[in-house]
């Protein structure tokens, strides 16, 4: 009679404890026990977008780091599995494939860049998946596809709203400007970004007077900037990758170009390599930017972040400052985590299902997603460069060197206006 | 109506730019021209010298020039150690053709990799008091980090044009294009001289990447970028020809600059090229060519 109750009592505790794991939806886990949830991508490890691809990976690495401390997400760690597209689209399609048909990955992230992004799309349509995306301008225009969710934060209409804060901050000077010139790169990005800029100019009823492209490979831009000099514009708007915006900077300061606001979109400007060797010919330049290091930025988590990814980036051989792209690749992990840990699954529709309607907190700050997977609200920051003296690196890391002066949530500092003005100083 | 400030500025701009496209295709001139060595990793030495004066300038604040001039026997020794390496493995063995070309392809992708690895692949620029400034003679402004280029580049050519014209060596290179089989008749080694021939077409690359990096940005990747344009200049020149090359640059550099100045930049490279295939079709041996 005893043995039976013994036998019944051990039953109940079993049926206990199926029934807890079953209502905790944790008998995925147990029963998978430490097998790793697989996040794959491409990233660009060589060539032109290296620089910043390597940079993102350390961060993405950091965040992988966290995550495993903490005992990973659903009782499992995290693994990246990545492959280095070598900044050519051509290989991503084959990167994707490999890492869902071979690797089986659970879930897979955008490498980084526009061009990058691009070609991944028609795979993760076709199959379904939720697809965190780092930093591509407008990839989800063409497709409208739900399950794609770009982490920055150029707004529901991003060509549109990435250039809009540069005119806007224009538009608030008196006397209004009145001349628009706009020059960027015949590349994806600067293409993008002047379309968005010719719509800004017209809606705030600016007058284009010079609207031209140049080949990437160009090596002087003096002739461009006394083109632009000639025609005398209020307002000067360049779209470039880094080489170009160093000729560009370089050049106005040659040429003595005085528009009453230079900048808009140069990339490279967010970067160590060219601000310590920019130094004093930034002031005055009014340029987007996403985070800076400003009191009204201060999210937490993002100093003891970048402490971490500085002490690994000198080794690495990619930016020192970290302030650009890092950050944001740390975020859309962090975003994809929450998802994963908010729905308790690892079904692509219930992660994207879940990322459209929840607000994740993350170290740039409250993120949330609108129908198209851009950022709900444009957060596209337009930064001015003050009172900067030397080429020494520290002072990018303290506040009041890139004065953020949109939007006005975010606002530390006033503009310095015209742009000559913050020059003589 | 042009205005003639804009245009004199565009004209000087373009000459300055020519300068430096001079001094990046002077070396593949004596290599491609003179050697008939398709050394289409040429770009890849001029990114390796920007490297060198990168670190020099970094580590001890030298000017960018010096550390071009000091590095360049380095860059002649490398150069002779390539050349080597080509004959025994292909040009000894008549398989220079399409085998060699792969061959400095491989040295393309090897240096590019090394630096990669090495130094990363953030943008590197260097220091000095004249990068950012400029002169102004009248309407006329000129940026100093294009005129000391233009400078250098026409020094170069002068002392590489006077050396190839008046020295024994110098003749023996020229010598070895022609007629290598007679040199060897005069009791002079063809491969000695291609040896000293190549090692000064990559001892340019040390002064050409110092003059790149003073203009701007550099990171390993970036000399594909120059690949087209360097073996333009070099046929437009006359294969061979160093005064050829120097006027070809000039053009380019002057077409480039108008037409970036007056009908858009995007025109820019495209008008270049068109320049080169015009000229190619009144002289097929370019410019200064035989």
């Amino acid at each position: 009679m005893r043995h039976r109750t013994r036998w019944r009592s051990a039953w109940a505790n079993v049926g206990a404890l199926i029934g807890t794991l079953l209502l905790s939806g944790s008998w995925t886990a147990a029963a998978q026990g430490a097998e790793p949830i697989k996040i794959g991508f491409g990233m660009a490890l060589t060539g032109g977008l290296a620089a910043n691809g390597k940079a993102a990976l350390i961060a993405m690495q950091l965040w992988a780091e966290d995550v495993n401390k903490k005992g990973g997400i659903l009782g499992r760690p995290v693994e990246l599995v990545y492959y280095d597209d070598q900044t050519k689209g051509a290989t991503v399609p084959g990167i994707y494939t490999k890492l869902l048909d071979v690797d089986k990955v659970n879930f897979v992230v955008s490498g980084y860049g526009t061009n990058l992004i691009a070609p991944a799309m028609p795979i993760v349509i076709e199959r379904k998946l939720v697809f965190p995306g780092l930093f591509g301008l407008a990839n989800n225009e063409k497709y409208n596809y739900a399950g794609y969710f770009q982490i920055m934060p150029a707004g529901p209409r991003p060509a549109v709203d990435w250039t809009a804060t540069y005119f806007e901050v224009a538009a608030r000077q008196t006397p209004k400007p009145q001349t628009v010139a706009l020059v960027g790169a015949d590349a994806e990005y600067p293409h993008n970004a002047l379309a968005g800029a010719r719509e800004n100019v017209k809606r705030l009823g600016f007058k284009v007077v010079y609207d031209s492209t140049y080949p990437p490979n160009t090596v002087d831009f003096t002739p461009i900037v006394r083109a632009i000099k000639a025609l005398d514009p209020d307002i000067v708007a360049v779209y470039s990758y880094p080489p170009d915006t160093a000729g560009m900077v370089l050049a106005a300061h040659e040429v003595g170009l005085r528009p009453k606001m230079f900048g808009g979109g140069m990339v490279g400007l967010q970067f160590a390599s060219l601000l310590t060797k920019l130094g004093p010919k930034l002031n005055g330049i009014v340029n987007y930017d996403f985070w800076v290091p400003e009191p009204t930025l201060r999210f937490p988590g993002i100093e003891d972040f970048l402490q971490r990814y500085q002490a690994k980036a000198a080794s690495a051989g990619v930016d020192p400052l970290g302030h650009y792209l890092p950050p944001w690749a740390y975020a859309y992990l962090q975003v994809l985590g929450q998802a994963i840990e908010g729905t308790k699954s690892l079904d692509q529709q219930i992660v994207a299902d879940y990322i459209r309607k929840a607000e994740f907190d993350t170290i740039v700050g409250k993120v949330r997603f609108g129908s198209n997977g851009e950022w709900l609200q444009s957060r596209v920051l337009q930064v001015q460069f003050q009172g900067i003296e030397t080429t020494d690196i520290e002072q990018f890391k303290q506040p009041g060197k890139r004065v953020v002066l949109y939007p006005e949530k975010f606002k530390s500092g006033t503009l310095i206006y015209p742009y000559s003005k913050a020059k003589i100083q | 109506m042009v205005s003639l400030d804009l245009l004199a500025n565009a004209v000087v701009a373009g000459i300055l730019l020519g300068g430096f496209y001079a001094a990046v295709s002077l070396g593949v001139s004596i290599a491609f021209g003179l050697l008939d060595v398709v050394n289409i990793a040429h770009p890849v030495f001029v990114i390796l010298g920007s490297y060198a004066v990168y670190v020099t300038n970094t580590a001890f604040g030298l000017d960018p020039i010096v550390a071009g001039i000091v590095f360049t026997p380095v860059f002649y020794g490398i150069g002779v150690v390539v050349y080597r390496i080509y004959y025994v493995s292909f040009e000894k063995k008549g398989q220079e053709s399409l085998r060699g070309l792969v061959f400095f392809f491989g040295v393309l992708f090897i240096v590019e990799v090394g630096l990669t690895l090495k130094y990363g692949v953030d943008y590197r620029l260097v220091e000095a008091q004249y990068i950012g400034e400029s002169l102004r003679f009248g309407p006329v402004g000129i940026a100093l980090r294009l005129l000391v280029p233009c400078v250098v580049a026409v020094l170069l050519t002068l002392v590489l044009y006077l050396y190839l014209a008046k020295t024994f060596v110098g003749r023996a290179i020229k010598a070895v294009s022609q007629d290598s089989l007679a040199l060897r008749l005069m009791g002079a080694d063809p491969v000695k001289v291609k040896d000293v021939a190549f090692g000064i077409a990559i001892a340019t690359a040390s002064l050409a990447g110092a003059l790149l990096i003073m203009i701007g940005p550099v990171e390993p990747s970036m000399n594909r970028e120059y690949i087209g344009r360097v073996f333009a200049v070099a046929v437009l020149g006359g294969m061979g020809s160093i005064g050829g090359t120097f006027l070809a640059a000039v053009i380019i550099g002057v077409a480039e600059s108008l037409t970036s100045t007056f009908f858009g930049p995007s025109w820019a490279v495209a008008v270049s090229f068109g320049v080169l295939l015009l000229a190619l079709a009144v002289r097929p041996a370019g410019l200064f060519g035989s």
